[in-house]
């Protein structure tokens, strides 16, 4: 008795602060339980569909979602029981579409979809966006350099490709925008500045999205193809992108497929022409770029 | 109960590509069965789509099947079904670039012939109430609307494009009011192109390939509401040579 009694309190004051504050707080077990006990099924239900709707839409555009604007946006009064609909939400996203909702950053609380099916030749047709082949190149040159990248290399290596991050790209359009404000906000790069350097340098490093998208291994073998090269030549990468996600089960095949990152020799499945500009020019210049990347950095 | 890794990949395509046609539809149904070794059978694809489907509704989403007023094809899109909203197009668009594409909607939607010209839709581009756009912005979002498949333009006028009709269906059902939203008296589906009763009195209207397989099977053509003999294919080219003469 006592004890319900003094949880109870807790729990008031608990909200208090809530309120006053953060959407950070986390609520107290018996808060949830109380919570979830006000609201019915039907309500759940619905607050669930909002919820995997916007997180859908958010995807569209690769934006990381915070837990902040899906409080503001969808739960508003319902974020007592955010990790709730969260649940149900993840469950909708693995049982129906095959995604994967993923916490890329446990401070922040931020999360992004990654896809679970494995990504397979043909796709290319659902995708065909050349951005894809240009941040592909990057990631690999990062990659294949040993994870961390000045920012002239990236310049020159896309530069040698007429991919001029001074010039309007018909494609690209701002090139330097393209790598440093949308890859980085799509959390595929970091852009660091480095500490104590004037005029002030940069540095390219993986982001958390590539890191739980992009298959090393998928990297590796692509090099290899065009390189006719056992991807096991280049031991020392191999061995690392042999065990991105072992720490991490079911490994999440990689959405690469959803982003185009890995794109197969074989030509797309004839699906008709895609909306946008296809797979068959963006191949071409991405197998270039590639080349390069193993020539320049790996001997 | 969950869904097949087969059923998956199809909704994961159909997301991306929005729209697909018959053809496209079918051989994505093969590629997903095959790549997922689930059982394929070619002439199940409605059958998948169920399956698919009764996943999808309860998320308010849904995979839909309407025949393009053009040419009567089979078109598969994948739509949402509660929002009243432009839902699926405010990731992709700003608040003013949402407002003009309303009000070019509002055009299209009062219009006799379901089109906005070109020239109407930017000169609204200044007197938007969110933020202004400049004639070039405009111009910009226009082809941008066109390449992401939500209008179709053709020599300056612009149209809702099949996919924008199926997926705004409840939002256009929902906004305007009896008099714009014209509905096809065979399909019941909305109809942008369509032919109409020779009776000034009768407000039938029908789908242009519903009407030919609507008239195919019978000996004299009636207008199916007030049995006005219906002269077909004549009617629907006076017509668009009467409102191109109109402009």
């Amino acid at each position: 008795m006592t004890q319900r009694k003094s949880s109870g309190k807790r729990s008031s004051t608990a909200v208090g602060v809530e309120e006053d504050d953060s959407i950070f707080t986390q609520p107290t077990t018996s808060q949830v339980q109380k919570g979830m006990e006000k609201l019915t099924k039907a309500q759940i239900d619905e607050k669930t569909t909002e919820l995997v709707q916007y997180i859908l839409m958010k995807d569209q555009k690769k934006i990381p979602i915070k837990r902040a604007d899906i409080v503001k946006n969808v739960l508003k009064e319902y974020k007592n029981v955010f990790q709730e609909i969260m649940n149900r939400a993840q469950q909708r996203f693995e049982q129906v579409f095959g995604f994967k909702l993923v916490e890329i950053d446990a401070k922040n609380h931020v999360y992004i979809l990654i896809n679970k099916l494995e990504p397979v030749e043909g796709s290319e047709m659902i995708s065909g966006n050349p951005k894809t082949g240009l941040l592909f190149v990057i990631l690999s040159l990062v990659y294949m350099k040993g994870g961390v990248v000045p920012e002239g290399l990236v310049w020159n290596t896309l530069k040698k490709m007429k991919v001029d991050p001074g010039e309007r790209h018909p494609e690209f359009g701002d090139v330097k925008k393209l790598v440093t404000d949308e890859f980085v906000r799509q959390r595929y790069l970091e852009y660091t500045k480095v500490p104590h350097t004037e005029p002030v340098k940069y540095v390219f490093t993986w982001g958390q999205r590539a890191e739980v998208e992009v298959s090393k291994i998928k990297i590796l073998e692509f090099l290899g193809e065009l390189h006719s090269q056992d991807p096991q030549h280049w031991s020392q990468q191999y061995k690392d992108a042999s065990s991105q996600w072992s720490s991490r089960a079911p490994q999440p095949s990689t959405s690469s497929q959803r982003c185009g990152l890995v794109r197969s020799p074989e030509p797309p499945l004839g699906l008709g022409p895609p909306p946008r500009s296809g797979a068959e020019e963006t191949r071409q210049p991405l197998t270039h770029l590639a080349i390069v990347v193993v020539e320049e950095h790996t001997g | 109960m969950v869904l097949g890794e087969g059923h998956q990949r199809f909704i994961q395509t159909m997301m991306i590509r929005g729209i697909v046609n018959e053809q496209e539809a079918k051989t994505l149904h093969q590629h997903c069965c095959e790549v997922h070794k689930e059982h394929y059978v070619a002439d199940k694809l409605e059958e998948f789509i169920q399956v698919v489907n009764s996943k999808l509704e309860a998320l308010n989403m849904q995979i839909r099947t309407r025949a393009s007023e053009d040419n009567g094809m089979t078109c598969y899109a994948l739509v949402n079904t509660a929002n009243n909203e432009l839902t699926r197009m405010s990731s992709d668009y700003a608040d003013n670039e949402l407002e003009l594409f309303r009000r070019t909607m509002d055009l299209i939607m009062s219009s006799d012939d379901s089109t906005a010209s070109s020239t109407d839709i930017l000169n609204m581009a200044d007197s938007l109430q969110t933020r202004k756009l400049t004639k070039s912005a405009a111009e910009c979002l226009l082809k941008r609307m066109v390449s992401d498949n939500w209008l179709v333009e053709k020599q300056g006028d612009y149209s809702l494009s099949t996919r924008c009709v199926m997926d705004m269906e409840p939002y256009i059902r929902t906004m305007y009011d009896e008099e714009q939203v014209k509905v096809c008296a065979v399909c019941h589906c909305l109809a942008f192109k369509y032919q109409i009763c020779a009776n000034p009195l009768c407000t039938v209207k029908i789908h242009n390939p519903c009407a030919e397989k609507y008239f195919k099977k019978k000996a004299v053509q009636r207008c199916p509401g007030c049995s006005e003999l219906w002269p077909n294919k004549v009617r629907a080219e006076c017509r668009q040579s009467l409102s191109q003469r109109q402009r």
